[in-house]
């Protein structure tokens, strides 16, 4: 299924910039001139402690927010993008008829709806469970079933909102492997975590956010061994910032 | 996805059932008194008119004030009430053609089996009811503008009272709801003979006079302005009203009992 | 209409079960179809009150206009609107003085119909709107995340309230089913075309034969319940289904 996906080159892909972005809600700016430019294939994760804008952040970059000010754009062709939440949000019916869905409301044609559907829960070991009811599923399986839903997407660009704070070590492993599938398969990832350690395990890139403004964007490697500053470094040596 | 069939499929069984129901036999739409419908009357004498002419007759049985603003809006083909000077008013103002004496049936004065105010025996029904008055006993009426409540405050009228005071009750409702009530509270209630005698659900009442001249009830038919509302089955109604006034009519009328009683006397012209 | 034993002229109120029972077991005709009558017309205005109600209400869920709030206020006070005051909106429009007048409508179950859908429309409209706002609150960033406009979210939410709607559909139902004041106007309770349960009730209520029309009611509350019952049935295997 993703034949046309293996010709296309990441270059292809547009970035996505956020330049002197902001966002107030009742009076309370929550976010602060934040810009900056997502390229290329990357896996960029975004930091921060709890109320630092992480999720706001997302959202303003996946357009389901309209900034207060300054704008998000894209330098070209606005590609295709998938957003998995921290607490998937599943309609009520079966696991494939979720997935059926999605493709349903992409256009795909019936008859192959079907097929593309089980393809992608064989591939995310959800197979078992097409015909249950997907929120009866458990946490993990649910994350699961919202991954796959992104899957059949063919995202370019795929936000992943903590979706993995509420879950247990398996079902972390699970997530973190589709997060690199994405990745293997070209797909731009954009990623919120408060689990250093799963920045570590996946980052390229790092944004570090902090009382709603952006403090860093780095390469993973130099934020972890040198971060720019104070707060970063405190946050990295476990300390609470903000 | 099954609820959605199975409401849809409800949906229509319903619509198409509907289809069923409305067998196009000829029929006119007649306004006429609950007095006539709840005695049974119509069901008794229509299916003779229909056997003889084919023709329906669909009876909405109201009060006479809503029956005549039935027929002055042009929603009924014919007019059966028992109002007199209010038919001929309606010829008056041109929404009827034509008006004639169909039958009379009377009323009768009811009330609790002890008959507190001593009515019984009264010389005229002018001397009933200014016992009620003097006896303050409680007095239901139909209080809505109906045939039967304007015959009762002309009786009223007549015997020089103004019913008011708490003994007098206003009820606003039909003469089967009235009867109820009358039953309930140990009221005396002024009732057609048609619909006491088949009442059922009596309790305490009792017949306690009868017979006064003035008690009488004429009923009326009416022939509709065909001018006022030319879309009305003038044709079908004229056979209507032929037919009551016909020797058949008025027999189907007279061989009409309840319990053994005739109920409605013809007398037409 | 099959009529009990009372020669004597006494009521027997405790006869009343009895008289129901009876005339279920006897399948007469003339109540047969007066109950037919009755499940065409209540069946017929909640299936149309539906179909209008249910995407109203969405939009209403979904979509914030000047005005909006007063709909809403206005849509709820229109919950507790009166039979009678439905039915004689409807007659004035659908009488031949009236604007509607040449349908000739009037007197029919057509007209029934159409007063019953005045009165179940609000409450179909009013509660959908309730059901689809919560779950749109909950399902609105997903949806968006994957490219629905609001228009194209409304037939998504209707479906995953499905159950909750069902309920109010049910309560649409109920009220078409029981009230009387409506469909005595505009039907005019005209034996064998528009004589439906209640307005027979009201009727041998009139007639002072109280066992018989107790009995009607206790055949249209059993009626009403059957409906409610099958409903419920499908609501739970749905349920239990679908989680």
């Amino acid at each position: 299924m993703n034949t046309m996906l293996q010709a296309r080159q990441h270059a292809d892909v547009a970035a996505l910039a956020l330049e002197g972005t902001s966002f107030v809600h009742r009076g309370q700016p929550l976010l602060t001139d934040v810009s900056l430019r997502l390229e290329g294939c990357r896996r960029t994760l975004v930091m921060g402690p709890n109320g630092a804008g992480k999720s706001l952040l997302m959202r303003l970059a996946h357009g389901l927010l309209p900034p207060s000010r300054g704008r998000v754009r894209w330098e070209g062709a606005p590609p295709r993008q998938a957003m998995v939440f921290q607490r998937p949000v599943l309609l009520k019916r079966c696991a494939l008829d979720n997935l059926t869905y999605a493709l349903a409301v992409n256009g795909i044609p019936w008859r192959r709806r079907r097929r593309l559907a089980r393809e992608a829960l064989e591939r995310f070991g959800l197979g078992e469970l097409a015909r249950r009811p997907a929120r009866v599923l458990s946490g993990g399986e649910q994350q699961r079933l919202a991954l796959a839903r992104a899957w059949l997407l063919e995202p370019d660009m795929l936000f992943l909102d903590e979706p993995t704070s509420a879950l247990d070590p398996a079902a972390i492993r699970a997530v973190e492997a589709a997060v690199d599938d994405f990745h293997r398969r070209g797909t731009r990832i954009l990623m919120s975590t408060h689990d250093l350690h799963q920045a570590r395990r996946l980052a390229d890139e790092v944004i570090f956010l902090c009382d709603g403004r952006l403090l860093e964007q780095a390469d993973a490697e130099r934020f972890f061994s040198a971060p720019a500053t104070p707060e970063a470094a405190a946050f990295l040596r476990g300390e609470l910032v903000g | 996805m099954r609820i959605g069939i199975t409401l849809a499929t409800a949906g229509l069984l319903g619509l198409s059932m509907f289809a069923q129901a409305q067998d196009e036999a000829p029929y006119i739409t007649l306004a006429s008194t609950t007095s006539t419908e709840n005695s049974g009357l119509f069901d008794a004498i229509i299916p003779k008119f229909t056997d003889s002419t084919g023709i329906e007759v669909r009876v909405v049985a109201v009060g006479t004030g809503q029956a005549f603003e039935i027929a002055r809006r042009g929603d009924a083909d014919s007019l059966l009430v028992h109002d007199t000077e209010g038919e001929k008013r309606f010829v008056a103002e041109g929404y009827a053609s034509e008006r004639a004496d169909v039958m009379v049936n009377d009323f009768v004065i009811l009330g609790p089996a002890e008959d507190p105010a001593g009515i019984e025996g009264a010389g005229s029904v002018a001397q009933a009811l200014t016992r009620i008055r003097q006896a303050e006993a409680p007095f239901a009426s139909r209080g809505d503008d109906s045939g039967t409540h304007r015959a009762e405050r002309r009786l009223w009228d007549a015997a020089g009272i103004e019913p008011d005071g708490a003994w007098y009750r206003e009820l606003g409702s039909g003469m089967g709801a009235t009867l109820n009530t009358a039953a309930g509270m140990d009221a005396y209630v002024m009732a057609d003979r048609a619909t006491w005698v088949a009442f059922d659900n009596r309790q305490n009442l009792a017949l306690l006079f009868e017979g006064d001249p003035a008690l009488f009830n004429q009923y009326g038919s009416l022939v509709l302005s065909e001018q006022r509302h030319p879309h009305l089955e003038h044709d079908l109604a004229e056979q209507w009203h032929d037919w009551l006034l016909s020797d058949a009519g008025q027999r189907a009328i007279a061989d009409f009992t309840v319990k053994g009683q005739q109920l409605f006397f013809p007398n037409a012209p | 209409m099959p009529v009990n034993d009372s020669e004597n002229g006494m009521p027997q109120h405790d006869s009343a079960l009895a008289t129901a029972l009876a005339m279920i077991l006897e399948l007469d005709p003339t109540l047969l179809g007066i109950v037919m009558l009755s499940l065409q017309v209540s069946l017929s205005a909640v299936l149309i009150a539906a179909l209008l109600g249910l995407p109203l209400g969405a939009a209403l869920a979904l979509w914030r206009f000047p005005g909006r709030g007063v709909l809403i206020v206005a849509l709820n006070a229109l919950m507790g609107l009166p039979p009678v005051v439905a039915g004689l909106t409807v007659y004035l429009l659908l009488s031949r003085a009236g604007p509607l007048g040449e349908f000739g409508l009037l007197f029919s179950p057509g007209a029934m119909v159409v007063a019953q859908v005045m009165l179940v429309l609000p409450i179909i409209a009013a509660l959908t709107r309730q059901q689809v706002e919560e779950l749109h609150q909950e399902y609105h960033e997903q949806l968006h995340s994957l490219g629905l406009s609001r228009a194209r979210m409304i037939p998504t939410l209707l479906w995953d309230a499905r159950l909750g709607l069902l309920t109010v559909v049910l309560a649409g139902f109920g009220r078409a089913s029981a009230e009387v004041g409506a469909v005595m106007i505009v039907g005019g309770n005209i034996e064998g075309v528009t004589r439906v349960m209640t307005t027979a009730i009201v009727l041998e209520t009139s007639k002072g034969n109280l066992p018989l029309a107790l009995g009607l009611g206790i055949v249209l509350l059993t009626l009403v319940a059957l409906v409610n019952a099958a409903a419920h049935l499908l609501g739970e295997t749905a349920r239990r289904r679908l989680g």
